[in-house]
């Protein structure tokens, strides 16, 4: 298979998800149809064709320096899991020392 | 260690190879990617919108003015602007950044290749600039704990007002090889920001910071050491010492027969020291790519030619010509260049009144008005005391009207009055004494009652004098001509 085990703990642990060894299993072979498929594309002779990573032909699409409305207090915090001192509280970033 | 060692591994051994990343925001009216207002010291989560909340569906729109002072900055460090760049989604996951992503430029930055020539100790220096690109700030946390710092927080507190802000970053070669060259580069390159009108740069409020590498080799060689990242130091202080304190701290590591690890540090201010930073929840793994939301930047001819066509006079032409124009020293005239508001004011109080002195005016400006503006709670912009008025007030000063302490307690009470100058003077009778008369009633009063000090003046101390000159300056409430009184009592004592 094109991608290992490893790679797929490894990009699921990137990911921050916690993955079964039966989902890792079925995961490992479904990314690797994804990746045979982009495999066909690496083998066709693109020699001369720029690198493309948008498919619109625009550029620029710039907006002005002018403030808009933002959310209220309330409507920002609305989604969050828990509150304190109007911030987003969230739990403790790096964990204590072993 | 010993003095031998000490000795063997001294800087004629060894040098420190430092580059710097400068983060600086950007001042625009509106954020990177969407349109909320960037206020500094807002209430927190007010100034924030689904986009830089990251919520779904949300699409960024690149703010064209944060473009433009990016490439202003690339032109002013003499980079070359991309005709091509973009944006790339930058992956990892922190509380800070709500899309657990942050949007900055990879291998398509939007200047590179420039450079900034450095004034160290009256030398020049020529750093390199690596790039400069694009990218949008992070939230700000408030870690809540005992020790409220982020190691052993209970949990943490997140303001997303300033995520989003358009920030760039400039690289800068490892072309620095001492603190104090740090620090140079650190100020010119803030003097440069400031000038060019993109950013307040201020390190006090955190728009400014800088990430630096520093490593060490033997004298000589091509390869470079190990390197350790200093992260995050907000004050030209820190950097300093910061950036002296690792040098010598991997000095000493060798010296003992230690080895170097790549490595990220802390700098703790109270302490003096930097610390290693516990890693493992930074992957460096960002797995860079395109963003998709964002089309291309591209930088046509005619748009670059006319951004360098704009530019305003950079801080080393400023100093330059007013060098000339002044016959100021270098660093008085660093001073003033500083600071737009302080350069512009000096400008005006120069430029407003024919045959003005330079110097005096940059010593009123520099001193006496700086001390009020604290004094009385104001800032430049802010000050109730305009160039024309204080010109007005130097202008008395030099016809010899008001003597230098006369006129400090003028300007302190043009602070709370809008009367002019002369008003004043003549309101409160601080009118300089010139008058010969007046004057020979205190001289004498003075004189008999320091029989000691006159004779120490015979005896050939003349600079006992000056101690009677104040003598006489305080009994007239500082409106005795001092030149005049020194005559005076010279004549009285008879020396």
């Amino acid at each position: 298979m094109p991608i290992s085990r490893a790679d797929v703990e490894h990009v699921a642990r990137l990911a921050r998800l916690a993955l079964t060894d039966e989902e890792l299993d079925r995961f490992q072979a479904q990314l690797s149809v994804i990746l045979e498929e982009a495999d066909k594309i690496t083998r066709l002779p693109t020699e001369g064709v720029p690198p493309t990573a948008h498919p619109l032909p625009r550029v620029n699409a710039w907006r002005d320096d002018v403030p808009g409305p933002c959310l209220t207090r309330e409507e920002a915090l609305s989604t969050a899991p828990e509150i304190e001192q109007d911030r987003f509280k969230v739990p403790r970033i790096i964990e204590e020392a072993p | 260690m010993t003095a031998a060692v000490a000795e063997e591994v001294g800087a004629r051994r060894y040098e420190t190879v430092i580059g710097i990343e400068t983060h600086c925001e950007l001042g625009t009216a509106t954020k990177m990617f969407c349109a909320c207002p960037t206020t500094f010291g807002a209430e927190p989560n007010t100034q924030v919108c689904p986009v830089c909340l990251g919520e779904p569906g949300s699409l960024p729109v690149a703010n064209g003015r944060a473009v433009e002072f990016a490439a202003r900055i690339g032109l002013a460090l003499h980079c070359r602007i991309a005709e091509r760049s973009q944006f790339h989604r930058k992956n990892y996951f922190y509380p800070d950044m709500p899309k657990n992503y942050q949007i900055s430029q990879y291998d398509e930055p939007l200047c590179v290749g420039g450079w900034l020539d450095v004034d160290v100790e009256g030398e020049l220096r020529r750093i390199g600039i690596t790039r400069v690109h694009l990218e949008e700030d992070t939230g700000k946390s408030l870690h809540v704990g005992a020790t409220g710092r982020i190691h052993g927080a209970d949990y943490s507190l997140v303001d997303y007002n300033r995520a989003g802000i358009p920030l760039v970053e400039i690289v800068s070669e490892p072309d620095l090889r001492t603190a104090d060259e740090a620090r140079a580069y650190a100020e010119e390159l803030r003097a440069v920001l400031v000038a060019l009108g993109v950013s307040d740069a201020k390190l006090e409020e955190g728009s400014m910071r800088f990430d630096v590498n520093v490593s060490i080799r033997p004298v000589g060689h091509a390869e470079f050491g190990t390197k350790v990242e200093l992260k995050n130091l907000n004050s030209l202080r820190s950097l300093h010492r910061a950036v002296a304190y690792e040098a010598e701290r991997q000095r000493r590591v060798l010296a003992e027969g230690g080895k170097l690890t790549q490595e990220t540090r802390h700098w703790d201010e109270g302490a003096g020291r930097t610390e290693p930073m516990r890693s493992k929840e930074f992957a460096t793994d960002y797995r860079y790519f395109p963003e998709p939301d964002l089309v291309p930047i591209e930088a046509t001819a005619s748009w670059v030619d006319g951004l360098r066509a704009e530019l305003p006079e950079l801080p080393a032409e400023q100093r330059a010509r007013l060098a000339e124009a002044t016959g100021l020293p270098a660093k008085e005239v660093g001073w003033l260049v500083r600071d737009p508001e302080v350069l512009a004011y000096f400008q005006t109080v120069l430029g407003r009144g024919a045959g003005r002195d330079p110097k005096v005016v940059a010593g009123w400006v520099m001193g006496q008005l700086q001390h009020d503006l604290r004094e009385f709670g104001h800032t430049m912009a802010s000050s109730p005391v305009g160039p024309e008025r204080l010109g007005e007030l130097l202008d008395l000063l030099a016809a010899g009207t008001v003597s230098a302490t006369a006129a400090k307690d003028v300007l302190a009470e043009m602070f709370n009055s809008e009367a002019s100058p002369a008003t004043i003077v003549e309101r409160k009778g601080l009118a300089q004494i010139s008058d010969t008369g007046e004057l020979e009633a205190v001289v004498e009063r003075v004189v008999a009652a320091n029989p000691d000090l006159a004779d120490k003046f015979r005896g050939g101390k003349r600079g006992v004098l000056g101690a009677m000159v104040g003598q006489v300056m305080r009994e007239t409430r500082g409106r005795a001509n001092p030149k005049l009184v020194s005559d005076l009592l010279e004549r009285a004592i008879g020396g």
